[in-house]
């Protein structure tokens, strides 16, 4: 069982990352569950869900205690690193949180500044495709290609082609 | 077949157009609009009638002139707005009427708040109206169940011209699971022979109206209606419940929380078991026969009184003691449950 929080402001795209993570991860054979924070949600305030990924039954969409935490803003940190189980893992765009900031050392901490890559690579709402792809860089829950794929697939459908869209993926993967 | 990702609400919505419902009226309301902003399209390009009612009353209203017109009609909403579609699911079951009601539950009393719950237990099995009424209630576990219980709750709904409850909560209504979407069916408006249908020079009027009214035989129809729907109806999943010590009752999300529970203890060497109600009315008495071990029984549910306690004492004919884990506004954690378990075999010194 793999438990993930992706969190971030609305907008951000936090919602859509952990989806796409379902989604992957359902395309791989995995059973998912994917659960939002819901109700009164809104450009700008917070926003988060929780993706669990397992080869069994999946009991509760929701935990305490997540192996990953996606965190696309300081809030967001502010509010999961606490819980991430011990040599779970951290991803942080540290383009929206203080450098000088400290953290766990029992954890894997990986700070990338998503949303100047993405704003430098011309897709400036792409900071979360920049965090899905060190996630596959760092935690193997999927190859890049895979994650490729499922991007291409999920965005489509929503009739929104951009090929910039995998520029993100593979740059947060190099990192 | 391959799988698609869907929330549990879209997922049910999807499933009601493939069992061929046609018919939809209802409020938005947290946490079911889903429900409603997904048919507001689907219906359309299905040929049905979609209608965001003035209020839930108007739903529920609609929701009987479609049925007594032979469609397969729904409606549904949460807390506050099942409230009051109470009056309208009492005429229903006056005028023999078969339609399906979801109630996507969400948690405390009033106005309470937009979180999972499971407090409408009552209110879904004691005939939640006027009058003296049960409702056939489907309690689902997961977005799959969503789908597969909407075919299921037309056909019942159909079989005793009865409403239908179909009990989600938050948790199944706001999640995303991989689903396997059922075939397209259609249903024909035209195969019942009570539905009116208009009236042309020569045919014989039809009327639907209480059956208080039309039937000399009333009472024991009703009595032998609501007999047959607990002889034959009962519906639950029993898991490792033959050699257990203390035997879990939970529903819905709480099921599965319970299920890993179940596992969990047995890991320790504590003997649990799990019987999950799918029918909440009527209640799966039946499947208590099969717990010859057990000492005591605990239901696991997201409210503050144990709604569903009183079922299984009446079950286990208070043969056991029965216990009750609550959680309120959070899912109910494996570990707290098995706390409780032990916790009450103390009690009761098992």
């Amino acid at each position: 069982m793999v438990e993930i929080i992706c969190a971030g402001f609305g907008g951000q795209g936090v919602l859509t990352t952990g989806l796409i993570i379902a989604h992957s991860a359902m395309m791989l054979g995995k059973e998912v569950t994917w659960y939002p924070s819901y109700g009164s949600e809104m450009r700008g305030g917070t926003a988060n869900c929780t993706v669990k990924i397992s080869d069994g039954k999946i009991a509760s969409p929701c935990t305490k205690k997540p192996d990953i935490v996606c965190a696309l803003n300081a809030p967001a940190v502010d509010k999961f690193e606490s819980s991430i189980k011990p040599s779970g893992y951290l991803f942080v765009n540290d383009s929206l949180v203080d450098p000088q900031r400290s953290y766990r050392s029992d954890i894997h901490v990986v700070r990338v500044p998503m949303s100047e890559i993405a704003i430098r690579l011309g897709n400036p709402k792409g900071a979360n495709l920049v965090m899905l792809g060190a996630v596959a860089q760092h935690t193997g829950i999927f190859t890049l290609d895979e994650l490729e794929e499922q991007v291409a697939h999920y965005f489509a459908k929503k009739g929104k082609v951009n090929p910039k869209n995998a520029d993100c993926l593979r740059a947060g993967a190099m990192l | 077949m391959a799988k698609e990702l869907m929330k549990g609400n879209e997922a049910l919505a999807e499933a009601a157009i493939r069992a061929g419902c046609r018919f939809y009226s209802g409020y938005p309301i947290t946490p079911q609009t889903e429900i409603l902003e997904y048919l507001s399209w689907r219906m359309d390009e299905v040929g049905g009638t979609f209608v965001q009612t003035e209020s839930e009353l108007a739903g529920v209203n609609m929701l009987l002139g479609a049925a007594a017109a032979g469609a397969r009609a729904l409606t549904s909403s949460a807390g506050p707005g099942f409230s009051l579609k109470q009056e309208g699911i009492s005429y229903l079951v006056a005028a023999d009427l078969p339609a399906v009601i979801i109630d996507v539950m969400r948690i405390g009393t009033g106005l309470g708040d937009i979180a999972q719950g499971q407090g409408d237990y009552w209110q879904l099995t004691r005939g939640g109206g006027h009058g003296d009424y049960h409702t056939i209630v489907l309690a689902p576990a997961s977005v799959q169940e969503n789908c597969d219980m909407m075919q299921v709750a037309f056909q019942l709904a159909e079989k005793y011209r009865h409403p239908v409850l179909v009990a989600s909560d938050a948790a199944i209504g706001q999640m995303m699971e991989g689903v396997e979407l059922p075939p397209m069916t259609e249903h024909d408006i035209d195969s019942y022979d009570w539905a009116v249908r208009g009236c042309l020079p020569g045919d014989s009027p039809r009327k639907i109206q209480n059956t208080y009214y039309t039937r000399p035989d009333y009472v024991e129809y009703l009595r032998e209606k609501y007999a047959s729907m607990e002889a034959n109806e009962q519906r639950w999943e029993s898991y490792m419940t033959e050699d257990a010590d203390v035997v879990l009752v939970a529903y819905g999300i709480s099921s599965r929380i319970s299920r890993e529970a179940v596992d969990m203890a047995r890991a320790q060497g504590l003997k649990l078991g799990l019987i999950r109600p799918i029918t909440l009315w009527p209640f799966p008495v039946k499947a208590f026969d099969a717990c010859p071990k057990a000492k005591a029984f605990m239901t696991v549910e997201i409210n503050i009184l144990g709604q569903m306690v009183d079922d299984v004492k009446l079950a286990v004919s208070s043969r056991c003691p029965v216990g009750f884990h609550g959680s309120f506004f959070s899912l109910p954690e494996p570990e707290e449950i098995i706390e409780q378990a032990k916790s009450l075999m103390e009690k009761e010194g098992i």
